[in-house]
């Protein structure tokens, strides 16, 4: 259980987070959205003990950062931004290294060791530098001292950013199968993302929080949610379609043709839709309802707040 | 404090995995052989002791030192380790003392590695073992008061350039502070005891006191003082821009 109550950071005169408050409960997996300089890294700096706010306060648990810094830290495990580590070990030495930093000994070092190597997939370059090492597979040894103490607490910086798409599997299902009575937290501009792994998505832009709900409520935000799409083979009458029951509007892209249809509030529109194309035998090629265009929503909310 | 030993060793074996040491030893160990036998005229002198060899021990480390240092913590931060390390349940004390012991030790292997300068005195002749023992305790001390400030130097920039220069330096001033031409210079405009002051902090004047064989406690003091107060003040910066 993470409490954070109007978290500030400000450096000089730029004000990195602002007044952030929320509450994360163990199973959930967050994920932490803004563009570029939103507050994201400040803040998770902060919940792993590296910034002193300026002003708010975290708990986690019953433990307060400010008096019980070193104790919260040994339940949280963090991948920093880029994944740093010392370029000069062997991904071996350093899980050793961070393993006994944890506490680990013994047995139960070298067996959690094996498992997260296993769970990484590092076997391939356990005694290579790490400086000489793949993005790819930096990371994973980034992920891999994150998870090395088997956390109740897991924070992740960026943790695909830079990875082909492989890759950015591997560490999703990662997490997945981590998270689940744990807290993990992901930071990511990538939206697809959220929809892969998270429960529950906070949008963060200039240090204010704007958005805070599940995916599913950040795809209701799209006005493309739910909406159904179609094109045709050839040009044919379509004046039935936006005069359905359920429809608010239809719109034609002009270069593709396409022809998407919003529903009114939450309506189901595909059953009428089906009904009428077979009705008319409209000549479709394609049609699929959309999820929502986190795309511009994303836009929607965090621009919102530039022009304000 | 439990995690220092921990600490220490990553840090020593990183000064072998990266060059550092070995080429740190070897210059260490040929300019202290062409200093003794070539600049203080080890076997002209026509004396069984090591006092040319440790006479330029100040002027040595004044570069090597400082040059071992300057990685310490500026690498940290150019390669956000830094965030790493501080989100681990250590204390940023802990790590400092892990640093400081690391490079310590390997500037205390350097010294143990003139062991063949020894043993040729004691073969040429008869000199007193105490006080070149002595003399050796006293070197690996003001190493460590160089050391001090090397790391403090580092843990002000992200770059080891600027982290070398500014050690340099300051080391400098140390070692500046008990000579002659410096004291000369204030001498019949100063009171004498600001100029006693200023030559007392010289790290010169107290290692020459312990290389005579005489270790007291003012000069050991001092250089303890020494360390501890630039590592102090290596770890308040540290503290106070980590983000930076």
């Amino acid at each position: 259980m993470i409490l954070v109550n109007e978290l500030t950071k400000s450096f000089g005169d730029f004000v990195a987070v602002q007044d952030l408050s929320f509450d994360i409960k163990a199973g959930e997996v967050v994920g932490f959205l803004g563009p570029n300089g939103a507050g994201k890294s400040t803040t998770m700096k902060m919940l792993t003990g590296f910034l002193t706010p300026t002003k708010g306060t975290i708990k986690i648990g019953e433990l307060d950062m400010k008096k019980a810094r070193q104790k919260i830290q040994s339940q949280i495990g963090y991948l920093p931004e880029g994944a740093p580590a010392y370029g000069d070990m062997t991904p071996l030495q350093f899980l050793r290294f961070i393993a006994s930093v944890r506490g680990l000994k013994g047995q139960d070092k070298k067996d959690r060791i094996d498992t997260v190597i296993e769970q990484v997939e590092l076997h391939q370059v356990l005694n290579k530098s790490i400086d000489n090492l793949s993005k790819g597979f930096k990371r994973r040894v980034g992920l891999a001292q994150a998870i090395i103490h088997d956390p109740d607490i897991l924070i992740l910086d960026e943790p695909t950013d830079g990875l082909d798409p492989n890759q950015k599997h591997q560490v999703r299902e990662l997490i997945k199968n981590i998270s689940k009575d744990k807290i993990v937290i992901v930071s990511t501009h990538i939206l697809e993302e959220v929809t892969a792994v998270c429960n529950r998505a906070m949008i963060i832009s200039n240090g204010v929080k704007l958005f805070d709900g599940t995916p599913i409520e950040l795809q209701k935000k799209s006005r493309y949610y739910k909406a159904v799409s179609l094109r045709m083979s050839y040009a044919a009458d379509i004046s039935g379609l936006a005069e359905l029951p359920g429809v608010a509007d239809m719109e034609v892209e002009p270069k593709t043709g396409t022809v998407t249809l919003f529903p009114e509030n939450d309506a189901v529109i595909l059953p009428a839709i089906t009904d009428l194309i077979h009705r008319n035998k409209l000549p479709i090629d394609d049609l699929f309802v959309e999820q929502g265009r986190l795309d511009d929503v994303f836009r929607e909310i965090t621009e919102e707040r530039v022009v304000s | 404090m439990r995690h220092v030993g921990i600490l220490l060793k990553r840090e020593f074996a990183s000064f072998f995995a990266t060059p550092v040491a070995y080429v740190f030893i070897v210059i260490f160990l040929m300019m202290s052989g062409v200093f003794t036998f070539y600049i203080g005229g080890l076997y002209e002198r026509g004396q069984a002791d090591l006092l040319p060899f440790f006479n330029f021990h100040p002027w040595l480390y004044l570069f090597l030192v400082p040059a071992m240092a300057m990685r310490t913590w500026s690498e940290e931060r150019k390669s956000g380790t830094i965030e790493l390390i501080m989100t681990l349940p250590v204390t940023t004390l802990e790590v400092m003392i892990g640093k400081f012991l690391a490079a310590w030790l390997v500037l205390g292997m350097s010294l143990m590695l003139t062991f063949p300068l020894w043993l040729t005195v004691n073969y040429l002749g008869n000199p007193d073992n105490g006080i070149i023992l002595a003399a050796y305790f006293g070197s690996w001390l003001m190493a460590g008061a160089f050391l001090a400030i090397g790391i403090c130097m580092s843990a002000l920039s992200k770059s080891q350039v600027v982290a070398f220069i500014l050690a340099v330096v300051v080391c400098f001033l140390f070692v500046l502070s008990g000579s002659g031409v410096l004291l000369d210079a204030f001498e019949g405009w100063l009171p004498n005891i600001i100029i006693d002051t200023i030559a007392s902090f010289s790290f010169v004047t107290h290692f020459e006191a312990i290389s005579k064989g005489v270790i007291a406690l003012n000069d050991v003091g001092y250089f303890i003082i020494v360390i501890g107060v630039w590592l102090y003040a290596g770890l308040v910066i540290i503290e106070n821009k980590k983000a930076d």
